[in-house]
């Protein structure tokens, strides 16, 4: 008996294929890019730098429209291990390198494919700024840059075509002040522990970052010497725990924070006169019109850098999209935008295009503003006359003394912060 | 089989849908947890394995009672105080709210507006009130400010923030809404003429309040205090907030860990929560039959 095809079972089908679709695009998670439509880049990250004139720009300039996948630091690492299928780019940071590289879960990315590689600031690609080397104690990106292949789990010593993330941002980052509420020069990390800033001082409770800043201090305070802050022995992890659970039984700490936001209100209320801060965090406290200094120190400065990176199933058309996207983000207009926050572009030839010749010497020159500083919503940030803390980009970066780093024990490092948080 | 099934075959259908999703979205991921919690783990991946090393870490040091007390001891000892301050504070305002929408608000209008004015807040997202506890209790805050204008201190108080004390507030202001709700709901249940038999029988406003009416109140008084003290055996949110990160607790270590990927550890950490949470529960339930009380 032939079957004919009914009304009934042409449904019955249909429905049932349906289904398969839906249920296989749910386990893989819906690819988003279509080859009809405009495209959209789910774009994974702390989007800490990013606001909504970017992606009007983006879509002006390319048509490609960004759908935000907002995480912290911690857990975009966690989402490119569980869910490496949920996001088409990640803004990732060069710390998370040593853990994530091993998994396979990203891509190498294809050098050649970027129009501005050869411009990438020396700070990334050699570790030098202005020809003169860096600090590179823990993760510094030249150390996890470079892949041996575009689907290789390990790195490379030398420069290859293919490299982990193409780097988009970076900043060098020290303690935030309040000079109104100080009234005297701070000029090392030693001041965190200072009996003076009883009960008002405050450090970030993220124990990657948290680490390296205790580090310093402990340094600074003359206490010990590392042979390399970003990866410590356990004694050293030892070592410089008890001295901060010390200076927290003693009060020291007013709190501590782990979100941004949080570092903003204990500052700008007073609640804290110095702690780690990071730099749109100072831009926030200084555009309520509250005096905030993103203070540099004589030790030097702890510096991050983060990138673009791609999960390892990237192809074809999807790949060509995120490739144009990145080189979209590298060609200036952005650039400009993430160095009027006070950060830093990748590619700093392209950025000085896009900003006009008053706004290049306060935020890259270190000279004094010759007319009001804007941020890139329009407010103020800086009067006339004023210099940019810590000076010049070669001033800033050139000081570099660490980078956010992975340790070998980070393990036993993550467990040790978390008995000082109890103690 | 017909004794098991009390009520027609077809009526128990309506209890699969949540017994499916019980099992798929509670029962099994409860028994993953367990399972993982066994597991060894490196930095980017979990190894099946069977080791009991994730608990032993929990507890190293634990019983060596010449050293400081351990980490995990001095957590859930904190936990506990938070737990029965919270529960204290949240039971004797509750009730005494639950009891005038009871017996005093005569009106189902009133008591729906009133009820409504409980809620307020949840109200406001968790961002707004971590900022907004700042300019009444800082440093430089409402409080302080009045505090040093009626000369009652001449230096600000520290504690009124980032300190046990508005840990416990933050939760009592929070929370005490979970108590008012099953309460009331106990004191409507109230046949009125019981109170006014006890009444004619002689007995004084109080004697009514402790003999007749917290008797009956007793599942509501222990559903509100199950509801409590689980929120905030598993907080780390409001401690973390409230207590300026300074303050341990169970949640954020077990956050923590998760946020490193270290999940066997964090699931043992989350499975030791889990018991010690059941076993309070089941002291209380021990306590009073909610089944028979409903």
């Amino acid at each position: 008996m032939k079957k004919s095809l009914t009304r009934r079972n042409m449904l019955k089908t249909s429905t049932a294929a349906i289904g398969a679709v839906a249920g296989a695009g749910l386990l893989k998670g819906f690819p988003a890019i279509h080859a009809a439509d405009a495209p959209v880049i789910r774009y994974l990250g702390t989007a800490v730098n990013m606001g909504d004139a970017v992606q009007k720009k983006l879509f002006d300039d390319t048509g490609i429209k960004v759908k935000f996948i907002v995480k912290t630091t911690d857990e975009v690492v966690k989402t490119i291990f569980t869910q490496p299928n949920s996001f088409d780019i990640v803004d990732s940071e060069y710390f998370s390198m040593p853990k994530l590289v091993p998994s396979g879960n990203l891509l190498g990315m294809d050098t050649k494919r970027i129009k501005e590689w050869d411009n990438v600031t020396s700070a990334f690609t050699k570790g030098e700024v202005a020809g003169k080397k860096i600090g590179d104690q823990g993760t510094a990106p030249k150390k996890v840059m470079y892949l041996k292949g575009s689907q290789s789990k390990e790195f490379a010593s030398e420069p290859t075509q293919y490299v982990t993330l193409i780097p988009t941002v970076y900043n060098a980052d020290t303690l935030g002040i309040r000079p109104d509420l100080i009234k005297r020069p701070i000029s090392t990390w030693a001041e965190l522990l200072n009996p003076e800033f009883k009960g008002k001082a405050s450090i970030l409770n993220i124990p990657s970052i948290g680490i390296m800043d205790a580090a310093m201090v402990v340094e600074a305070m003359g206490e010990y010497k590392y042979p390399d802050k970003g990866n410590m022995t356990k004694e050293e992890i030892d070592l410089t725990m008890k001295i901060f659970t010390e200076a927290k039984k003693a009060g020291q700490f007013r709190a501590f924070w782990s979100d941004f936001n949080e570092s903003v209100n204990l500052m700008a209320s007073g609640e804290v006169v110095i702690q780690s801060m990071w730099s749109p965090a100072i831009t926030a406290v200084r555009t309520k019109g509250i005096p905030c200094v993103y203070q540099p120190l004589k030790e030097g400065y702890r510096a991050w850098a983060a990138g673009f990176g791609l999960p390892s199933t990237t192809k074809g058309r999807q790949a060509d999209i995120c490739y144009e996207f990145i080189n979209w983000y590298l060609s200036g207009w952005v650039g400009a935008y993430l160095n009027r926050q006070g950060y830093y572009s990748a590619v700093i030839p392209t950025a000085k295009k896009y900003m006009e010749a008053y706004e290049w010497d306060y935020w890259m020159m270190g000279k004094p503003a010759t007319a009001d500083i804007m941020s890139p919503e329009g407010k103020k940030l800086a009067s006339k006359g004023e210099i940019r803390d810590g000076g010049s980009y070669e001033a800033r970066m050139g000081g570099v003394a660490c980078w956010n780093a992975t340790m070998d024990e980070n393990k036993y490092m993550v467990r040790k912060w978390n008995e000082m948080i109890a103690s | 089989m017909m004794k098991f099934w009390k009520i027609k075959p077809s009526v128990g259908l309506l209890s699969i849908p949540y017994s499916f999703v019980f099992i798929f979205f509670f029962f099994i991921p409860l028994v993953l947890t367990l399972i993982i919690s066994f597991w060894d783990y490196n930095e980017y991946s979990i190894i099946p394995d069977f080791i009991l090393e994730n608990y032993i870490y929990i507890f190293k040091d634990c019983f060596n009672f010449e050293k400081n007390m351990c980490v995990t001891f001095k957590t859930y000892i904190s936990t506990f105080i938070f737990c029965f301050a919270t529960w204290f504070f949240t039971l004797i305002i509750g009730f005494f709210v639950a009891y005038f929408l009871a017996f005093y608000v005569n009106s189902i209008t009133w008591q729906i507006v009133l009820f409504l004015l409980c809620t307020i807040p949840f109200w406001t997202s968790n961002v707004i009130r971590m900022i907004s506890w700042i300019p009444l209790l800082g440093r430089n805050g409402l409080v302080n400010d009045f505090l040093l204008y009626i000369g009652l201190t001449d230096t600000p108080q520290e504690w009124l923030l980032y300190s046990g004390f508005s840990i416990v507030l933050a939760f009592v202001h929070l929370y005490t809404l979970f108590m008012i709700v099953p309460i009331f709901n106990s004191m409507m249940r109230i046949d009125k003429s019981i109170i006014e038999a006890a009444y004619d029988n002689g007995a004084n406003g109080l004697q009514i309040l402790w003999n007749v009416i917290i008797p009956l109140c007793k599942p509501g008084i222990v559903i509100g205090s199950i509801f409590v003290i689980t929120v905030v055996m598993g907080d780390f949110i409001t401690i973390g907030i409230m207590g300026g990160q300074q303050v341990p607790s169970i949640g954020k270590i077990i956050y923590v860990e998760m946020s490193y990927l270290q999940l066997p550890a964090a699931a043992a950490n989350a499975v030791i929560l889990l018991a010690l949470t059941l076993l309070i529960i089941w002291i209380m339930t021990k306590m009073i039959d909610i089944r028979k009380e409903l």
